[in-house]
Formats: C-alpha cells, structure tokens, sequence
C-alpha cells in the first residue's frame, strides 16, 4: 500500500490538518516509508487471536450515578480563546 | 550550602528529618542550581515563589511533628502533568498559555506527601520523541558530554527535561512518562534511574494523553531507592482515571535490598540486535555476572515476536494520539489561529499548532484507521500486539524477571539523527515491548562507555511485581557502583 499527493491530502483533511501544498509529496515519502516497515507485521500469524485493546483484563468499573462536580462554569470558560456571556465564542458551523 | 542539591532523595529526606538543613535551604539550593543552567534548557518554567512557599510550609509542618512521606523534598514536573494555576504546555505550542484549573492526580498525591514543586520540565512535543528535540520550546541539552569533546548531545526523550534536570542537580528526582521507552531511554542516556511501571499502576488523570492504552507515568531519579520513594507516592488507585488498578501499593524501597537468591533471570535471545556497540553487549554480560554473583540462575529465553513490537507500537500509538489529539480544535482552550471558515479555522489552527513529528504522527494514526485500512493495520498490530503479551506469559513461567540493555545506543549529538523519523524510532526497541505488555520496567546506569557516556540495563518484571524490578535494579547498582556524574559545563 502506497500513499501519493492526492491521499495525503485526504488525510490530511480528515484529521483537520493544514499541510502546505509543498509539504505534500515530502510527506508522501515518509509516510510511505512507515507505512513500508510497518506493513511486515502482515507477517505474523494471527489465526485464531483476538485483538487486544488494552492489557488490562478486568471489566471497566462504572461509579455511582451522583453529581460530584458542576457549577465551575468560569474555571472551564478560563482558558478559552474566545467566550461571551458564559460561552464559548466559535466561528458560525451552519450557514 | 551550595552542595544540598548532590543529596540523593533518601538523604536528603535523612538530613530535614535530622534538622541539618530546612526544607527552604534545601529548595533555595535547587532553585540556585536551576538558575545557573539555563543552558540545558531543561525547565520550561520555574515556580520559585511556589516552591518557596512550598518549602516554608513544609519547615513548618515538620516542626509541628507532622511530616509525610517526601516533606520538603524538591521536585520537577514534566510539562505534560496538570499543575493547578501553574501553565501546562506539553511541549506544544497549540496548548499556548493553558492553565489548568486542575491538578493531575500523581502530581497531587506527591504534594499531599509534603513535596515541593520547582518547575515544569521541558518535553518532546506530546511525548513523541526520543530526543527532546521535538519540543516547541527548543532541544534539552544532556549534562553529559563525550570525553574532551563539546559537542552537545541529546539527554533522549521524551521525557529528556526530566532526565536531565535529575542527572544535573536540579532536582531530587523527576516525574515523568513512558509511551513506548520515554522513561527508560533518558535515564540510560544521562546516568539516572528511570522507571516505568504496570500500566494502571498511577493514575493517568490529569496526564496530558498520547495513547491512552500505553500511557505510563513514573519517576526519574538518581538511585534506584529514591525511584522507589517517589513510585509509592506517585501509585495508588483514582476513580477518575476507568484503568487505574485497585492494587496495594507496597513498601518499593523495602525491596531494593532483597535477597535474589534463588531467582531466575531471563536473557531474551531476540534482544542481540545487529549492529549493537560491542561495548553494550559487554555491559549486558556484566549485569549477568552480577546477578548470578548474588545467587540467580540465568536462563536464556525467547520473545519470538519482539521484532513486531516497534511496528504494531507505530500502528497502535499514532492511531490512540490521532483521537486523544481531536481534542485540540482551538474552541475550548488553547492557541485558536482564525481561518475563513470553520474547516479553514480548524485546520490552520492544527497545521499551525503541531509540530512536524506530531503532524505526521496524527497523518499516520488517520491513515491507519481510515476506512479500508482499519483491519489490515490496526486489527491487525492489536493482534501482534496480543502475541507480544503471549510471549512475556510464556516467558515468565520460566524465570522472576528479564535482564535486557535499556538503549541500542548512548547519547548521540543533537542534530545527529533527525533526518530519519525511522532512525529515530528504533531508539526505543528494547523499551517498547513492556508498554504493549503492560509490565515494568526499570533502567539503572550501570557503566560508562569509551566515550565516557552513560549506558544503562534494563529489568523487566512481571506484572504489578514492580518489586522484583526494584530487587533486581538495586543488585546492578550495588555491583556497578555507578558513582560518576556529569563534570559541570554549563
């Protein structure tokens, strides 16, 4: 599997990022040199594993359904870019 | 009073308790150390007003008969843990001048322990890297330098501010991460003691996240009793982290001088990589003697997948960072760069706000869970990475613990080895197959190499037995008698 321009900038696009229009064949290469060396894990036998998401095989513990937090409107606003009257201030999503 | 900042933690913790200094006198000391090594650019921010108020709080409590655990001990933070109303960058610039209205639970347990913060410690951005010179805010120098040579070299990543600023007197000991070796490798690289513990052993509530399912906080410090001082206070289980484990947290610094008599210690065959210095190779024989000398059997063993460990880490890592990292769309907090539109707005502010090895470490993790490829790549590394922990289970009914080399190499030149992110990456193929396994691990300096460079071993344990490791790691450092450290320069 091989990666050009084109996907790079898909991806890039997916993630949100903002890549040069310079950086993109640069980025094709050293994405493609990852992804050659990480494409001999198709190696391994894997028949009959499941994949392991975490190494813990305990259940996730769930907590008691309370509130334990709230009314900190101010210390959540306190490192925003921007806010108003109680909100965060964003660029308008809908037109 | 100029030589306070040379105690070890232990002793340091013996002389506040003796009243031969006070704890102001003992963080004046660190403070006047850090000032005077600019240099190595190890501290992002110090917090002298805090660390002194810190410090009086600390005289006082001791005076009243109410000292805890690490009163008045002087401590650096890694800038990827949440100080309260002290900024928290990660070594990025997206986060800006973020400062949390919280404090992460480790770094809150050692101040409930009477510790004393000094400053936050500079960082591969987000954690990503092996040199430190990923960080934002510029490379972190080692202390350490090659015999008659001024060329400044790496202190390794990512936790390098911490290794660093331990190695150069700067602080009593460190905390730090490790993601796939962040712990370990600085430690071999600047001649202290790092280690990273059972995956759930400290709570990662408050760590800025990388990848979550590897993420591992512990100490940095420079004898492997005070990692075990510091590893008790730092552990322990918090509700507010789901994979924090409920385990009791034993007295670590009574095992470092435990008997090893009787015990087996694996040697895993697969860790003889090609092109190894023959001097670590030496090294690594040394620690054997050593260890049979204190009565353990050494048995050779296989990790048969170990060469997959290092690829599935660079499918599982990026993909968890590709989504911890969503998080930073400059809404909420952190730096927002204004574009057309919201797209626009979102993409140069993440464009902008990451650097190179985190952007093409998210292009990876997007890449590698895009639709079309989420099988035949991340299934398929959390398969492997399944097979790494069968062979560890196999591995461990055979012996106590794993005696490995912690780096495939010393420290290196700043600017040595950035042209190839590959290059770089093998840096941490000894460290990373405990973080896919879960398990602990310990790096002790154990020698000095030709060059005059410290090189370390690593102990790999079962998991939760971080006490063997702690075992294990006090025998190499009483056999090494690893006593140098960095002439300073700077």
């Amino acid at each position: 599997m091989s990666v050009d321009a084109k996907i790079v900038r898909k991806i890039a696009h997916l993630a949100r990022l903002g890549i040069a229009e310079e950086r993109l064949n640069p980025l094709a290469d050293e994405l493609n040199g990852i992804l050659h060396w990480i494409e001999q894990l198709g190696e391994v036998d894997v028949e009959g594993v499941a994949p392991m998401a975490s190494v813990e095989d305990v259940p996730t513990p769930t907590r008691e359904d309370v509130i334990n937090d709230g009314n900190i409107s101010e210390a959540v606003l306190a490192n925003a870019p921007k806010t108003e009257a109680g909100f965060f201030v964003m660029p308008k999503a809908v037109e | 009073m100029s030589s306070l900042n040379n105690f070890s933690l232990a002793n340091a913790l013996k002389g506040l308790e003796n009243k031969d200094f006070s704890a102001r006198e003992l963080t004046q000391a660190h403070l006047d150390a850090i000032a005077s090594a600019d240099t190595l650019n190890a501290y992002l921010l110090t917090t002298s007003e805090q660390a002194l108020a810190m410090a009086d709080a600390s005289d006082a409590r001791r005076a009243n008969g109410e000292a805890k655990a690490l009163d008045g001990a002087p401590l650096g933070i890694k800038d990827l843990f949440c100080t309260k109303g002290t900024r928290t960058t990660a070594g990025s610039k997206i986060l800006g001048d973020f400062t949390p209205p919280y404090e992460s639970t480790v770094s809150g347990n050692l101040w409930a322990d009477g510790a004393v913060m000094l400053g936050k410690l500079n960082m591969d951005e987000f954690a990503m890297g092996s040199s430190n010179e990923n960080s934002a805010f510029g490379p972190v120098v080692n202390p350490w330098r090659a015999d008659g040579v001024d060329e400044k070299l790496v202190p390794g990543g990512s936790s390098g501010g911490s290794a660093a600023a331990v190695a150069a007197r700067l602080c009593l000991g460190a905390t730090a991460t490790d993601t796939g070796g962040s712990i370990r490798q600085p430690a071999s690289f600047t001649g202290t003691v790092g280690v990273k513990p059972t995956y759930g052993r400290c709570s990662r509530w408050g760590i800025v996240a990388f990848a979550s399912s590897l993420d591992q906080a512990g100490p940095i410090t420079r004898t492997v009793e005070d990692a075990a001082i510091l590893l008790r206070s730092m552990a322990g289980h918090d509700p507010k982290d789901s994979t924090s484990l409920k385990a009791e947290v034993p007295d670590f610094a009574a095992a470092c001088t435990r008997s090893l008599k009787g015990m087996r210690i694996g040697v895993p065959k697969e860790y003889r990589v090609d092109g190894m210095p023959q001097e670590i190779e030496k090294l690594w024989a040394d620690g054997m003697d050593w260890l049979r000398s204190e009565g353990c059997e050494m048995v050779d063993v296989s990790l048969p997948h170990t060469k997959y460990a290092l690829p599935a880490y660079y499918i599982i890592a990026p993909a968890e960072a590709s989504s911890n990292l969503a998080r930073y769309d400059g809404m909420r907090y952190g730096v927002r760069v204004d574009g057309a539109d919201l797209t626009e707005t979102y993409e140069k502010t993440r464009g902008e706000g990451f650097g190179e090895e985190v952007r093409r470490r998210i292009m990876i993790g997007t890449y590698v869970l895009s639709a079309g490829f989420y099988d035949a790549y991340y299934i398929q590394a959390q398969k492997v990475r399944a097979r790494i922990a069968e062979d560890f289970k196999a591995v461990f009914s055979k012996c106590d613990a794993l005696l490995t080399p912690t780096a495939p190499s010393a420290a290196f030149g700043i600017g040595a080895r950035n042209n190839d992110p590959l290059q770089m990456y093998l840096n941490d193929i000894f460290t990373v197959t405990a973080n896919l396994a879960g398990l602990p691990g310990i790096s002790v300096p154990a020698a000095l190499d030709g060059a005059g460079l410290p090189l370390g071993l690593q102990v790999i344990g079962k998991a939760l037995d971080e006490e063997t490791c702690f075992a294990v790691g006090g025998a190499l450092e009483r056999a090494a008698g690893f006593d140098a450290k960095p002439d300073k320069w700077w």
